[in-house]
Formats: C-alpha cells, structure tokens, sequence
C-alpha cells in the first residue's frame, strides 16, 4: 500500500532547514560564478523559490541522497539562463571589495592577495564545466559523487573533468606569474 | 606532489566560502512565508469561487443529469458549504498549492454526488 504523502508543515520543516543548511553553499556558488553580490543574491533567491517549488518531488525521488547537487544543480541552470539572456561572462575576481577580503583576513588566510587573485582571475578563464567542478570542490567542498550528481556526470567523468581542470589551472597561473615578472 | 598539494591548498584559499549577506537571509525568510501565505489566500478566494460554479465540478465523476439537478441554487449553495467545512483538513494534507486545488475539486465532486442522492431520494 502507498504511504500517505508527507504533512504539508513537515515539508516545509524541511525546506527551512535545507535553506539554512547550504545559503552559504548557493551563494559562495552563485558568487563565483557572477562575480558580484547584487547577482549573486538574485541568484541565491532564484534558486530557492525554484527549489520551494519543486521541493516536494526532489526530496521523494532522492530516496534520502543529500540534496545540496539538485540545490547547487537548479543554480548552475540558472546561471546558464543568467548568461545567455545577458550575454554576460563571470566578472573579473570580486567586484565589490566586500566578503571575500573580508572572509579571508577574519579566516587569516591572506598571505598573498595578488596570488589569491591571480588565481581566481585564472579561474574565470577556465571553460564553464572545468570552472564550476572547481567552484564546486573547493568553495563547496563537494565530493566527486555529488559534483558528479551536480553537473549531471558520471563519477569517472568528473573525476577527470577535476583532474584537467586543476592542471590547466596550474599552467594558466604559472604562465600568467610568469608574465607579470617580465 | 607538494606542488600540486601547495596549489590546492592556495586555490582552496583563493575560493574561500563567501557568507551571504545578513538582509539576503532575511529577505529570503520574508519571501518564502509570503509565498506560503499567499498561496493560501489565493486558494481560500479561488476555492470559494470555483466551487459556486458547477461547471468547475468534475462532470466526468458527476454525470450530466446530477450536474443539472445540483446546478440549482439551493443544491449548489450545499455543495459549497460541505466543500468549505473540509478545508482545513485538506490544507494539512495538500503538500503543495496544485495538490491542494485537485484535492478540493475531489471534494467537490464528492460533495455534489452526495448532495445529488438527498436530492433524488
């Protein structure tokens, strides 16, 4: 016999605690893959109401699987969308100044901001799939499975998509160091 | 190996996790219970106007003769009202607002049917 549906209030238990579980994660997300707060908030919003709106049928069919990729999912289609109705690529490292400076000296993490941003401009020039694994595993700190389950891959795929990524990243900043010594 | 491991370490760095703003949080909280809110209103408004119209009463589980007959005012005004006593007890079951309108418009039916057999009795 099928159980009966889920009371209404205990999906929406659930919902709130999945959104105060992973804000941070669509956020940091969606910020690096915008490249400023004001879109990285929009986003942030976006990805929320549609997940509210399809909350129901994701939490059924994961059969107890973490839903942070079908989170993170919803908001790497919405940056796709964010992109071609703009025609807009992911801004310079951070525009405004604002968290991540200030994420970093709080965390004490800052022994080196122009490496830092050398990096993170580096990134931006990946291409969007090695880019967004990259976001993903090291922003989010996300497992290969669930970057796998994110980007709609299969484990082996995303464990090379990882792999080249970080290694093109490697050559990108070596040779751009290289430059800026010139 | 250590380069590789001193690259991760700096990019693991470079891509620190980035706390949302406070007023994001705040607004996203108001804009959810708005959601929730207003689903329900819209429902309790569209629930009262689609229920006094027979015509929004599912003729395939009614038939078209007791459609007629409970089309009347009187049999379409306790049809109504039957509907609306259950309400509440579909809002806590309804898991989402489509969920809730397919279950009032069963309701409904259901109501109608029964109305249709005082009537006819």
């Amino acid at each position: 016999m099928e159980g009966s549906p889920p009371d209404k209030a205990q999906l929406d238990a659930a919902f709130t605690e999945l959104y105060r579980a992973h804000l941070r994660d669509v956020y940091s997300y969606s910020y690096y893959r915008v490249g400023n707060h004001h879109d990285a908030e929009d986003l942030t919003e976006q990805t929320f109401l549609q997940a509210y709106r399809h909350f129901e049928r994701a939490q059924r069919e994961s059969e107890g699987r973490p839903l942070r990729p079908w989170l993170i999912r919803i908001a790497h289609n919405l940056a796709a969308n964010y992109y071609r109705d703009r025609s807009r690529r992911p801004q310079t490292t951070i525009d405004d100044a604002g968290a991540l400076p200030e994420l970093h000296t709080t965390e004490g993490l800052v022994e080196d901001r122009e490496d830092l941003n050398r990096i993170l401009e580096c990134v931006r020039r990946l291409p969007d799939d090695r880019r967004e694994a990259l976001i993903m595993r090291f922003a989010l700190g996300m497992d290969n499975r669930e970057i796998a389950r994110a980007l709609g891959r299969t484990d082996g795929a995303t464990k090379v998509l990882l792999h080249r990524a970080i290694r093109q990243l490697e050559e990108l900043v070596k040779a751009e160091a290289g430059t800026e010594a010139v | 190996m250590s380069d590789t491991w001193d690259f991760e370490t700096r990019l693991r760095q470079a891509l620190a996790p980035v706390e949302p703003p406070d007023e994001l949080e705040l607004r996203l909280q108001t804009t959810l219970g708005s959601l929730v809110e207003l689903a329900a209103d819209e429902l309790e408004a569209w629930e009262l106007r689609a229920m006094k119209d027979p015509r929004n009463w599912p003729r395939a589980a009614l038939g078209p003769a007791a459609a007629v007959v409970i089309g009347t005012g009187a049999a379409a005004g306790l049809v109504v009202l039957r509907t609306r006593s259950k309400r509440h007890k579909r809002r806590a079951q309804a898991h989402s607002a489509l969920d809730l309108a397919e279950r009032t418009v069963r309701d409904a039916a259901r109501e109608a049917l029964r109305v249709f057999h005082d009537v006819a009795r």
